[in-house]
């Protein structure tokens, strides 16, 4: 079987600051709709294999605080805001 | 003006809480639909992007304090039957079948009552009609500024037994400067409530369509039936079809389906290349290519 | 379809159902029908309450002796395969004693006709027959409603009676909504001229034979022939059904209980290919979207990932219209995930003799062009292939193509909105793969 490639498209990187934070993390889990963010005991983790899935949808900005949770377009080096 | 729909048509949604109905919902809003009301039993109090959902359409009636025009049915195949009959005995008279996969025993007692009743039924297996710039009933076109993109008002009735060539069709009309009048997604079932012939009669008294399209595929009588209504019926209207699917006439695809459950060729009358002679015998212009529309369209309105 | 050879020994010992491997069923590619068997039918039948004669479903040669002895006197013996030409084919033999229907069984039992094992034999009486009838029920799309036909010309094919008799066919509508009248059977019937007890005797089996095709959902319930044997009495010598498959979960009582079909006896026309087998277990493991993909019948080099149902017609008529060589027939529907695009369009390029493919499809709305965009980009990254030489041309316009556009500019693919028709794209697709084979 070939190869499995990720994050050919898209990457999403939680800020440090809140990465630990598990209300945010569990919070994160639910708003995406392709399931990218995990929330785990020692905060949010992202699930790579999910990454280019991302529908653009903004839901996980809108539920984070301002300027913690980064959308990154690898096709056009733009960022979702 | 147009065919089956106006700016004043009220319509309501049958299983409107579903995820797609959520979207189709908000679509027809956008564009300038007026959805009145939706249905789901059990949801009665909650709301769809403003519209109030009710547990029946009785509910939905007197909530409206009149008759409701339509209704957009999108609920589950299994119980498709009961939702139509509960729209036509609540005296709606245009119905929408989303639905796919349902069994034809059950849309032939639909159509056999709504005959009864005096409501037309669009579908099943469909996304809509919409009257460009005026009303859109069903997912047709998609969202309101993606159909405003492909749909135009003009002097063509577009009539396609798929939902996404209707908009591809009626789009190179648009982008040709023609525009379209009303547009119908009949449905790609084998048995459906309205078919080619039983829509022209509308169109005819329809001042706006000059000219008609359909999309057409291999499988069932209903071509043969337009030829036969054009011949009988001294149509103002000229037709210019597109037949998709020819290579299903090769042998090796006989007994297959493609595309759609209607699409199947089981004798030697519903193939493409039978269809194409009844239409042609009948006046109607069949282009071999999707992109001739807009040209023969032309072509006819000029002669 | 791969033969195996096996003794007339082992004949008898491998389960009948050897060679349906169990799969999800294909939604496309197979007659949207439930086929049954003879002997099925006539269990149907009988079930409806129309008669038939004594017969015996066998699965050995044995069995068939025994069921010859039950029966006595001469009788018939018939391969159960889902095909025609049953007669021609050598699976169709008569016997007088039982020990020559055993013989005749044992011979038909291995008898492959059309690629099919038989899955039994049907013993039969050879019936004393004065006068042979048909009768059978279809849909009648256009009026909507069941359409019963009847002949007194029976034993023979009904078009063809249609065609040179038509005043010995009747023809009737069946009501949908109400209970089917029996009345409605005799008009049938009546219209071709038959009148006396022969009518009255065949009234109520029409009748039920409507009232069957009616509640287990059939496309089609026939008997032919409807035999009347010398004694007066009305028999159906055979039938012949087909059951809508949407209706397949509601007839669970009929087909698992009565019949006893198993839940993956799907009754394929033809044994499904290992890209449709993968492509349908791709589309099974997520819900998101609807991929369907085939090649029975397709042998070319240029891939098709296409879309939605009257698209994908248009487009493979285009294709081939402009002496174009599709590998593949596909449908994408709904709004697939990336995955899911990904493995169709990884399928498309792994097949034999593929060099390239054309991603193609009718304006979409609901369905985005970016996220089939990153799939069909992914699969040929994943494969070590550049997108830019792979994909021969995109063309999905409609909802997030600004979007996707940025994606594929970015791989180099060549693409293009509405304003280029899917006859024209079509058409780049071609003679890109031709100017290719044209220099090397
Ligand atoms: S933009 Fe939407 S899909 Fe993408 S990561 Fe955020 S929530 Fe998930």
């Amino acid at each position: 079987m070939a190869k499995k490639l990720n994050k050919v498209f898209i990457d999403v990187e939680v800020d440090p600051s809140v990465a630990g934070d598990v209300a945010l993390a569990a919070k994160l889990e639910e708003v995406c709709p392709v399931n990218i963010f995990k929330g785990t005991e020692s905060g949010v983790e992202i699930v790579e294999e999910n990454l280019d899935e991302c529908v653009l949808c903004k839901l996980c900005l809108e539920a984070a605080p301002a300027g913690t949770v980064h959308v990154r377009k690898l096709y056009d080096g733009t960022e979702l805001s | 003006m147009s065919i089956l729909l106006n700016r004043d048509t009220t319509f309501i949604v049958q299983g409107i809480t579903g995820r797609e109905a959520v979207n189709l919902t908000r679509e027809c809003l956008d564009y300038g639909s007026k959805v009145v009301g939706g249905v789901t039993p059990g949801r009665k109090g909650r709301e769809v992007h403003g519209v109030p959902v009710f547990d029946t359409v009785a509910q939905a009636v007197e909530h409206h304090g009149g008759p409701i025009d339509g209704s957009v049915v999108t609920v589950p195949p299994a119980f498709t039957k009961d939702a139509v009959f509960e729209a036509i005995l609540n005296g709606i008279k245009l119905i929408v079948i989303v639905t796919e996969r349902i069994p034809r025993r059950d849309v032939a007692q639909m159509v056999e009552l709504a005959e009864i009743e005096g409501a037309r039924i669009i579908g099943p297996n469909c996304l809509g009609l919409i009257v460009p710039d005026v009303c859109k009933m069903g997912g047709i076109g998609g969202p309101a500024r993606d159909a405003a993109k492909s749909y135009a008002p003009g002097p063509v009735g577009v009539m396609s037994r798929s939902g996404g060539m209707t908009t591809e069709i009626s789009s190179s009309l648009t982008q040709a400067g023609l525009g379209v009048s009303t547009a119908v997604s009949i449905g790609g079932d084998a048995i459906i409530g309205s078919a080619y012939a039983e829509l022209m009669p509308y169109f005819e008294a329809d001042e706006e369509t000059q000219a008609i399209v359909i999309y057409t595929e291999p499988g069932g009588r209903m071509e043969a039936q337009l030829a036969q209504w054009v011949a009988a019926n001294d149509s103002r209207l000229p037709i210019v079809a597109f037949m998709a699917g020819k290579f299903m006439d090769d042998e090796e695809m006989k007994g297959m389906s493609f595309g759609h459950a209607g699409t199947i060729v089981e004798g030697v009358e519903d193939t493409a290349t039978e269809k194409i002679a009844r239409l042609e015998a009948a006046g109607i212009r069949v282009v071999e290519r999707i992109d001739e529309i807009p040209a023969a369209v032309k072509e006819k309105l000029a002669a | 379809m791969t033969i195996i050879e096996i003794s007339s020994t082992w004949a008898f010992l491998v389960p009948p159902n050897w060679n349906l491997p169990i799969l999800p069923p294909l939604r496309i590619g197979s007659a949207p029908l439930m086929r049954f068997y003879e002997f099925e039918a006539r269990q149907i039948v009988e079930l409806a309450g129309i008669p038939v004669t004594k017969y015996g479903f066998c699965k050995t040669a044995d069995e068939a002796r025994q069921a010859a002895e039950e029966i006595g006197g001469p009788v018939v013996i018939k391969s159960q395969v889902l095909s025609g030409g049953r007669m021609k084919a050598g699976g169709v033999k008569f016997a007088d004693t039982p020990d020559e229907a055993a013989a005749h069984a044992e011979d038909i039992l291995q008898l492959e006709i059309n690629g099919q094992m038989p899955r039994g034999v049907l013993v039969d009486p050879k019936a004393e027959v004065k006068q042979e009838y048909y009768a059978s029920v279809v849909w009648d799309g256009t009026a909507k409603k069941p359409l019963m036909l009847f002949s007194d010309m029976g034993g023979i094919d009904i078009e063809e009676v249609a065609e040179t008799h038509p005043d010995h066919v009747g023809k009737g509508h069946v009501t949908n909504l109400m209970p089917i009248p029996d009345f409605e059977a005799k008009q049938t019937i009546a219209a071709t001229g038959v009148t006396g007890s022969q009518l009255n005797r065949a009234t109520p089996i029409l009748a039920k034979l409507a009232r069957l095709f009616r509640d287990y959902d059939m496309t089609l319930a026939e008997i032919n022939p409807l035999a009347e044997l010398t004694d007066g009495s009305f028999v159906a010598l055979d039938a012949h059904m087909e059951m809508e498959n949407e209706a397949v979960g509601r007839q669970k009582v009929l087909l698992r209980k009565q019949l006893e079909i198993a839940e993956d006896d799907t009754r394929e026309t033809y044994e499904p290919s290992e890209f449709e087998r993968n492509v349908a277990a791709i589309d099974a493991a997520d819900h998101r979207g609807v991929i369907q993909g085939k090649d029975h019948g397709f042998s070319g080099n240029l891939g098709l990932v296409i879309g939605a149902g009257g698209g994908s017609l248009t487009l493979t008529d285009a294709v081939r219209s402009q002496n174009g060589r599709p590998a593949n027939y596909s449908e994408i529907g709904g709004n697939p995930s990336v995955a899911k695009a990904c493995g169709l369009a990884k399928e498309v390029l792994e097949k034999d003799g593929v060099e390239k493919i054309a991603v193609m499809m009718s304006i979409v709305s609901n369905t985005r062009v970016d996220i089939v965009a990153r799939g069909v980009i992914k699969a040929c990254l994943e494969l070590d292939k550049d997108p830019a030489e792979t994909i021969a041309i995109f063309r999905i316009p409609g909802a997030w193509e600004d979007e996707g556009f940025k994606i594929l500019d970015r791989y180099g693919v060549e693409y293009c909105d509405r304003s280029v028709s899917m006859w024209e794209a079509a058409g780049r697709a071609v003679a890109k793969i031709q100017g290719e084979a044209a220099s090397a």
